[in-house]
Formats: structure tokens, sequence, C-alpha cells
């Protein structure tokens, strides 16, 4: 055991190192874009370069000069290939309701609006550089502030959206004997999963099989089935391992169609891997947020009055939120809770999900509240979320079916050395270094969604697993696997896990962390349904129970919707629909998990730049399928919170509407340097309400609160609270 | 695709004949010049690999007491050799604190003098630049321009050089060696890369064809051993361009400053020396008030090109934090991360 694979405590299962672990650092794992096919023609995107406008003409003739250039698709040859898409969130499919290749119009900056083919990646690129496009270009509006930008109300764009209110907030506000009133805001971020968004499309027949990294295989079946206009059936989608996706590849985004129409037209599969700063444009991204909160409390640090008003940004067309008031409106005991989320329609491509969607900006802003609340109460920050922890949520009153947040902070704050800490900013300093420590709760809520499993079992002790779930880089084929080997009594080397492919079993999304409870339960399910029809023998008796009867096999196919979601939700997912449910949308109770983070921030006394020497987060998510998968996932979020609140923002600039720091050299993440001791606890907890198997994920747990922490550390160390992300130099030099 | 010739001539007289010839390019590592040629930003139609020339990739330490490095000798060859880092530990400090490990590895001399700048409207082609377009404008003005440049600047041009290594040399006299058509000359360093003007389109000094051949370290160079360092800011702690760095070299003499050097990175379309500074420093001793008013001086014609002032508070600290260090004494062995706080943590890994 080490600190990358953490003794197991209880409910906890063992460390297994990933069963595709070889694979991957061998090379042998092969991505989609690595996959080869017969005789492919090369594709290279051409993008706008105004976000706002109309194409006026192509000038195609030096591209389609350069040698070996097969063709060139535009709107003026494409229109009308591919259908008008349905954006997921009105029910469709896909990331932007924007129709590709379909008129002149330019919605935003780094619209596709060609697509070159040509017998080699060089020279469809040389081409694409070659094509001349003229426009007629419009002031476009960048975000929030700028001309043009216009604010609709959450409540008015989609019908079903809540505002979550309770009690009387003004009256409780306006006599509150604490009171708190500031405002937040977190910056685009782009997810920049080392793997790029790649497409190969290679028709056979009426049949297309698609080679694209994707959340959801079963998604991006009927997303493109429908954008052009055939049989899901006549469709598969082949991901066996994706490197990196973060919630950019859940939706079918607008390339897949335009790279399957192209290989129709041509005859040959088409391949695409589009560029670095293209993937900016092409796929969604974290919209910018602002928050307004108040808080207000007693003397003695109770909370009597919360409001929280958030505004995101979006693209023109499309009404995309995340909505993190349901979770920051029910996160503490407090009587008197008013939201209101509204959106910014501008120039630019619809924004999407991003590891933990609403809880990493809205979090972020209360969980910086709370701090300052802290400081105006001069209490405890660990002790005012302790003042006002609850087990029932305050909006309907609904119980937390388990929560082991004050457990977290315990564990966290010993491990970190909390009890040490001076409460006086700026007091605490190494030589030229400003010290400063901070902390803030993490949160995600727990789902379930419907998933289908099958199972086969032979009498030489192996086993194989199918279902069309996916592993981003989480470890989803090793608990599988784990999974398998302990309801069957194998080793873990004797089962066989086949994931990512729309002809295997449907499975949900891999999104709002619900694959490993969603799909460990249907396995578990048809690994039952093998052990019953075996007469439910013990584990070491299976095989011989097995061989008595004389088959060859025995099989299980098995369906699962349970815990939450509707009955009807289990056809839909063989549609590709997702329809998971948890966190606070449930009539009976509610579900989260929670967890603790600890940051020690250093501030140059002169030069004023912050570095993280140390961070420890504790975590609580019910049953853990294997402590190293679990450590792994925590720590990459945390990390990833740390460069929320430091590094990473992507800039934009105002008069264009274009994002200008587009590739890996601007867009700055931590690098190895900027990480240093990083400590991931795992608690332990049981919560049999969620689901069979006690599962609440945590694959987006771990960066939620992290920002909040950096930034209440920063004041500590300096005495400066800045509430704008990311937090650099500039804010602290003044 | 995009076709070009690629030439691998044998001698230096071969390759400044082949260079001459209007849209030629030299090649050495590449670093740079491959991402602009892949991003559509450069087009040489002829590239002129320079790598297998006889005779550039030398470190000579001269009969006088300088020290010629030649256009070839890569950057981590150079600084990881321990006689040159004992005699200009700040040169040394610069080129651990640039790039990755990788890059480093690869990247010459000559290499990082021609360096592009990193301003991103220059990389966008969708965009105005008069550095890779003279004449189309600058979108950096008024743009995203929080790196931009804070001295010496021109409404034509508000980009920075990117380089590490140039600031300590710039602050030593460098002397940059040249070959050309009309053979040898050689150029201050400091006069080596011009202020954008009208011109941005120039980075340099360099004529048609004219191609580095060594950088030259004066004798005088190798007094500031004891009292030298390169302090480099950053928004993340390893692997990022400079917000601004400072180089700054001592020579103290019964606790007086006898002479002190001074060079800023990131500030400019150059290296930037700062002679004010080092003339307020000079016969001083050493202290919290002086750094600060030779600080002062350093940045007095500084004057924001958009959204960036901070850079020129952030400068002066550095500055005084650079003095600081250096009248300190250069530490036995160069921080594998300079400047990070991690150094002073106990039982921390370090990284570089």
């Amino acid at each position: 055991m080490s600190a990358a694979a953490p003794e197991p405590k209880a409910n906890m299962g063992p460390p297994e190192p990933r069963i595709d672990g070889r694979l991957k650092v061998t090379g042998q794992a092969r991505y989609p874009a690595d996959v080869p096919v017969s005789n492919p023609l090369y594709a290279y995107l051409v993008t706008s370069a105004i976000a706002r406008g109309r194409i006026t003409s192509f000038d195609l003739g030096a591209a389609r000069g350069v040698p070996g250039v097969a063709d060139i698709l535009t709107h003026e040859n494409t229109h009308g290939d591919v259908k008008q898409p349905k954006f997921f969130a009105d029910g469709g499919y896909a990331s932007t309701s924007i129709r590709p290749l379909d008129s002149a119009q330019i919605w935003h900056d780094g619209q596709i609006i060609a697509l070159v083919l040509a017998e080699t990646y060089e020279a469809a690129r040389e081409a694409a550089h070659r094509v001349k496009v003229n426009y007629v270009e419009e002031t476009p509006t960048a975000t929030f502030d700028d001309a043009g930008a216009s604010t609709q109300l959450a409540k008015e764009a989609r019908k079903t959206h809540e505002d979550p209110e309770v009690g009387n907030f003004d009256e409780a506000f306006r006599t509150a004997e604490v009171k708190l009133d500031e405002w937040y805001s977190t910056p685009t971020q782009h997810h920049n999963a080392m793997e790029l968004f790649a497409t190969t499309c290679a028709w056979a027949g009426p049949q297309l099989t698609i080679y694209e990294p994707s959340q959801f295989v079963y998604g991006l079946q009927n997303g493109v089935a429908e954008q052009l206009g055939i049989d899901p059936e006549h469709i598969r989608v082949v991901s066996t391992f994706i490197g990196g996706a973060f919630g950019s590849k859940g939706s079918t985004t607008p390339r897949t169609a335009l790279v399957a129409i192209a290989a129709r037209r041509l005859g040959r599969p088409v391949k695409l891997v589009a560029t670095r700063d293209q993937g900016f444009t092409i796929a969604t991204y974290r919209a910018e947020t602002r928050h307004h909160l108040r808080l207000g409390a007693a003397r003695d640090g109770k909370l009597v009055a919360l409001s929280h008003e958030g505004w995101e940004v979006t693209s023109r067309p499309d009404a995309y939120m995340v909505s993190g008031t349901d979770t920051t409106s029910r996160m503490y005991a407090v009587p008197n809770v008013a939201t209101n989320v509204s959106i910014v329609h501008a120039d630019r491509n619809t924004p999407g999900f991003m590891r933990s969607p609403p809880e990493t900006p809205y979090m972020y802003a209360l969980e910086s509240a709370m701090d300052e609340l802290a400081v105006k109460l001069a209490m405890d920050p660990v002790e005012l979320r302790r003042t006002n922890d609850t087990m029932k949520e305050p909006i309907k009153g609904l119980p937390y079916t388990s929560r082991s947040l004050m457990q977290c902070f315990e564990e966290a704050s010993r491990t970190f050395g909390w009890s040490k800490r001076n409460p006086q900013p700026g007091s605490m300093r190494d030589g030229d270094w400003l010290i400063g420590w901070g902390c803030a709760t993490a949160c995600y809520p727990t789902h379930i969604a419907p998933a289908t499993a099958r199972v086969r079992l032979t009498p030489d002790g192996e086993a194989r697993v199918e279902t069309a779930a996916h592993d981003i880089g989480t470890g989803t084929y090793t608990v599988i696997g784990q999974v398998v080997a302990e309801k069957l009594g194998l080793p873990l080397e004797k089962v066989a896990v086949l994931l990512g492919d729309s002809q295997l079993p449907p499975a949900p999304v891999s999104g709002g962390s619900n694959v490993t409870a969603s799909v460990c339960t249907v396995v578990a399910k048809a690994c039952d349904a093998i052990r019953s029809r075996l007469g439910n023998p013990n584990a070491a008796e299976l095989m011989d129970a097995l061989k008595r009867q004389g088959a060859g096999a025995i099989e299980e196919y098995a369906e699962n919707v349970s815990n939450g979601p509707p009955p009807e939700s289990l056809p839909l997912l063989y549609k590709g629909a997702v329809k998971m449910a948890g966190g606070a949308t449930l009539k009976d109770r509610i579900q989260y998990a929670f967890g603790a983070e600890f940051v020690e921030v250093r501030v140059h006394a002169l030069t004023r730049e912050i570095r993280v020497p140390r961070a420890v987060g504790a975590f609580a998510a019910g049953r853990i399928m294997n402590t190293r998968t679990a450590h792994s996932q925590l720590m990459g979020g945390m990390v990833w919170g740390i460069a929320s609140a430091l590094h990473e923002a992507t800039e934009i600039d105002r008069r264009a509407a274009r994002y200008v720091n587009d590739n890996f050299a601007d867009y700055l993440v931590p690098v190895n340097a900027d990480v240093n001791q990083l400590d991931v606890i795992l608690v332990s907890e049981e919560d049999t309400k969620v689901n069979p198997l006690g599962i609440k994920g945590l694959g987006e747990l771990g960066n939620v609160g992290t920002a909040a922490a950096v930034a209440n550390a920063v004041f500590h160390a300096t005495g400066r609270r800045v509430r704008d992300l990311p937090i650099r130099i500039d804010a602290l030099l003044a | 695709m995009n076709t070009f010739e690629y030439l691998r001539p044998a001698t230096i007289a071969e390759a400044v004949a082949a260079a001459a010839e209007p849209g030629a390019a030299y090649l050495a590592a590449g670093t740079n010049l491959v991402d602009l040629m892949k991003g559509g930003i450069s087009h040489p139609t002829r590239l002129v690999d320079i790598n297998r020339l006889p005779g550039l990739d030398r470190l000579e330490h001269l009969p006088d007491g300088g020290v010629r490095i030649g256009a070839l000798v890569r950057n981590a060859d150079l600084a990881h050799d321990p006689v040159f880092a004992r005699r200009f530990p700040a040169i040394a400090e610069a080129l651990l604190s640039g790039a990755s490990a990788q890059l480093r590895n690869a990247a010459t001399v000559g290499g990082n003098l021609m360096q592009r700048t990193r301003c991103a409207y220059f990389y966008d082609v969708a965009s105005a630049c008069n550095k890779r377009a003279p004449g189309a404008g600058c979108d950096a003005r008024g743009g995203e321009n929080r790196l931009h440049a804070v001295l010496g600047w021109s409404e034509s041009c508000i980009a920075t050089h990117p380089s590490d290594f140039c600031v300590p040399l710039v602050a030593l006299d460098a002397v940059v060696e040249i070959e050309g058509r009309a053979g040898r000359r050689e150029v201050a360093l400091e006069s080596f890369h011009q202020l954008p003007g009208n011109t941005p389109e120039r980075d340099s000094v360099l004529g048609p064809g004219e191609l580095i051949v060594a950088v030259r370290l004066p004798p005088a160079a190798a007094k500031f051993a004891a009292h030298a360092r390169y302090l480099k800011v950053r928004d993340r702690t390893s692997y990022a361009f400079a917000v601004v760095s400072a180089a700054a070299a001592l020579e103290v003499d019964g606790g007086r400053i006898a002479e002190a050097r001074l060079a800023l990175g990131g500030v400019a379309a150059r290296p930037w020396r700062a002679r004010a500074a080092e003339k307020v420093l000079a016969g001083t001793r050493p202290e919290a008030a002086t750094l600060r008013r030779a600080a002062e001086a350093a940045l007095a014609q500084a004057r924001p090109s958009g959204e960036n002032a901070f850079k020129i508070e952030l400068a002066r600290r550095i500055v005084a934090r650079a003095l600081a260090l250096a009248a300190a004494g250069t530490p036995e062995r160069v921080p594998a991360l300079p400047a990070s706080p991690f150094a002073s943590v106990a039982g921390a890994a370090v990284h570089a």
C-alpha cells in the first residue's frame, strides 16, 4: 500500500491496479484516432474568423490547387445534408442547435465553415490555410456587460427551471445581526483534455462506423442518426479508450455528422483530428459566471438568511445553464432562502458540461462567502460549517441519505494541522513568504441512471462482461471487473471487460458521476442472476455448479432502473436518452457526497506570486470500489481546483469575441512543479439508500470547493480578499 | 502541402549564400520556427539547416578571460557546464528557468536570440499584426494585453521578446558575432534586437543571409560571479514565460556596490538593460531603500500599453528582489526551481 494505493478502510474495495493500465503505458491502447482504416482521406476544419455576421463568398481556388486536395465542403455545396440538430437540453443529443454548414450565418467565432479533404493531413492543413473567406461582419457581443448581451431569467428560458426558495429572505436578512453582501466571478474555462477532438467515419454500404472519443456512445449513435436522417441501427460508435473528456465528449458536436457526410460523398473513410485551438470553439466549455451572495447570521454563527443570485453566459440560440443554486441553497441549515439564476446570451459557442458543472462555480461563491462571514463573526471557518451543518436540506426539509461533512472536516483538519492556525491575516510567515491557510466544503450530488449489461461465465473459470459504459480515464474497466470477480469468485485477471461500443448493451452517459453506481449495480444484478441460475452456491462452489449443468457457458442480460429514475427511462436509454436521478431532485430524500479541503498558500511578500505547497482533502462517498482509482480521481480534482483558483482562464478579446489563449502555452494548467504535497483521505461511509451497493460516485467531487479554499487561504496570507478568479499577481500588487 | 526547399550546407559561407535569397530562413532546433510554419504564420520557401555546420557547437573559454559560446550550443549543455555555470551563474539560472527540459535539450543559443514574440495576435493569422503583416494594424492594442510591453513599445507593436537567456547576457555586455556575405561583424546584444518603432516586422539588426555564429562574453562579465542572480516571476511555477524577470549582477567591495548590472525581461521587444538603475547603485550599500530607488530608475520611462500597468510595479519589485538576492551572494547551487517557495519547505520534493 502507498499514498497512491491507500489501505482500504470499512466499506472500501482493494486498490486493484487498472486492468487497462499496461495497455495504456505501453502504447497498445488504441484511442479512436489511432484506429487504422483503409485508404482514408484526411479532414481539416476551416473555422470562422468572425463571431457575428455572414459569409458572402469563398475563394477556394488556391486551396483546391494544393496537390492532394479531394474536396472542400462548405454550406454552398453541403446545405441541407445535415439535418437540424436538437439541443440536448431541449430533449435532443446535440451540444448546440447550430446546424453545421447549413447557411452563411456566423453565430460565433471559430464556427466550422468548411471541411477540407485531402490525401494527407499536411495537404489538408495547407489547403485550409489557403481558403479565403469574405464576410459581412457585425459587431459581436463577447460576454457580460458588452453591448448586445441579452439577459434572460432561467425560469423563462426553461419552463421546468425552479429557483429554490423558502421562508422570507428579505425580512430575515434585513434584521440579521451579521451580514455579508458580496459579488464573485469565475472565468471561461476549456476542458483541454490531452486527447484532441477526433472523429473517423467509415461507411460499408448503409452501415456507418464512427471512431470517436465519447462519454456516451448511445447518445452519439442516436444523435448522428438524427442529423443524417438514418436509422440508428445503421450506426456503430466505437470509443474503447478515451484520453480525457471532463464533460466535453458527452453530447454530439457538429463535427461528427460533417465527417460522416464527407466520407459518404467521397466513398472513402475520413479521419479528422481537430487542432488544439479549434477544440476551443467546435465543442463546449465552462462559461463565465457571476454571483451575488448575501448571507445573514446571528452572532453565534447560525445562518438566518441566504440569497444566491447567479448569471451565466451562453450562446445566442441555446439556453444552456448549470444553476448551481440547487446545491448552494441546500448546503447549510438556513431557514430563509432566496435564489435566482439568469443566463446572458452572447455571440459565443454554446457552453456545456465541465467537471462538476454547477458546483464548481456556485460552491466557489458560497464557500468564499462563508469564509468572509466567518471573518466577520470572528469565528473559525470550520466551526461556522459545524454550526450550520444539517441532516435535512432546508428548502423542502428532505433528509440527507447520509452526510459525513463534519467527519471530513475533522479528518482533514487533523492531518493538515489546522489547530495551529493563527486566524489573523498576514500573521504566519516563513522568511519572505506569507503563509495562508484556507478551507472549504466540497460536495457533489449522487446520481444513478438506468443501465444494462451482459455477463457470461464459462466453465474454464472465465467471465466476460459487456456494457456500453465508458472509461474516460476514471477506472471504469477496473471497478466493473472487480464487481464480476467478487460476485463470481474469480480472480480479476479472469474477467474480460468490454466497454465503449454502441453494439454492447446500453449504459448511461459518463457524466454526473453516475457510472460506478449505475453500471456496477446492473453488472452485480447480472452476476446475481447467474448465481441464482446455479442455485446460489457460495463463490468457491460456483464453478462446480456450472460444470454440473454441463453447459458451455451461462449468460445473463440484466437491466436496472432503480433508486430514482422512473421506469420509462429504461426504454429511453436504448435511444441514447439520459434520465439520471439523484441529488436534490428526488421526492423523499436528498443525496450528496461530501468532502472538506484544506490548502496552504505561500504568497511572496514583495512580488506576490502565489504558490500552493500543500493541500489536504478528506472525502466520504459511500462505498469506495477501489481506493487507488478513487484516490486518483480525487487528487486530479483537487489539482484542477488549484488550477481554477490560480491558473485557468480562457481570455476573450472583447472586441472580436474571440478566444485569445487557445493553446497549451498560453492556457495555463498546473505543471508538476505547481503541485507539491497533496493528501487525499478517504473517509468511511455507508449509505444503502442511494443504491443497493451504496456507491455515491466521486469523479466530480474533488474539484468542488478547492478554488474557494485557495482564495480563502490567499486572504489569510495577505488580508486581501480576491473574489474574481483566477487570482494572479495583478490582484495582490496594488 | 506547403512545399519548401531544404538545404543542408557544409560550410558557413555556403549557408550564408543560401540564406541570402528572399524567403529563406535558418533552421536550428526549430522549436519555434516549425510551430510558426505549421500555424501558417511563417512561410519560408527555403530552409537552410545549420545543425551540421562545423565549429558552431563549441564553448570556448578565451585566453583574455572572456568566453565564446557557439550558436549551436544547446541550452541544456550550456547551463550544465560546471565551469560556465560557476563563472556566469545568472546565465545558467536564466537558462534553467526557461521552457522545459526537453526543449532546453534541443534549443540553441542562436535560436534563443532569434525566437519570435509570444504575442497571441502574432500567432493568430485572423488577427491584425504589424509584426506578421506590416501595415495590417495591431489587435493587441486594446485587446488582451496583460503580458505585453511596458517599455520601448510603439503604437504599431506592443509585443515583448520572450527570452530568459538574453536578459543576463545583456546585463553582462554580451556581443553577437555575425557572419554575412560581407564577412564577419559584431553587434552588442543590447543593440541586436530592435524596438518596434514603425518597423515591428524587423526583430533584429540581421540583414539577409546574416547568421549568428557565436555569442561572446567579455572578460569583465566574470567579475560578478559572486553576486549574480536571475529572478523570473511567472503565473505558474515552471514551463511558462515570464510575467517579468530581472538579471542582477553586482561587484561588491567592502560592503559597497562597486559596479552593478541590471536587465529586465518580459517588458519590451528587447531584453532591457537598465543603465540608469546601475548608476543609482554604483558606490552605494545594497540597502532596501537604495534598491527601491534603483528600481524606480529602471522603470522611470515605463508606461502601460494596455491593461498591464501592474507589470510596472511588479517590475520594480522584481528588480529590488533580484538586487537583494544578488547582494546576498550567489548560492552554492542554482536552485532547481529558481524563486520557488518550495525550496524552503522542509521535506518537499523539488521538480525542475
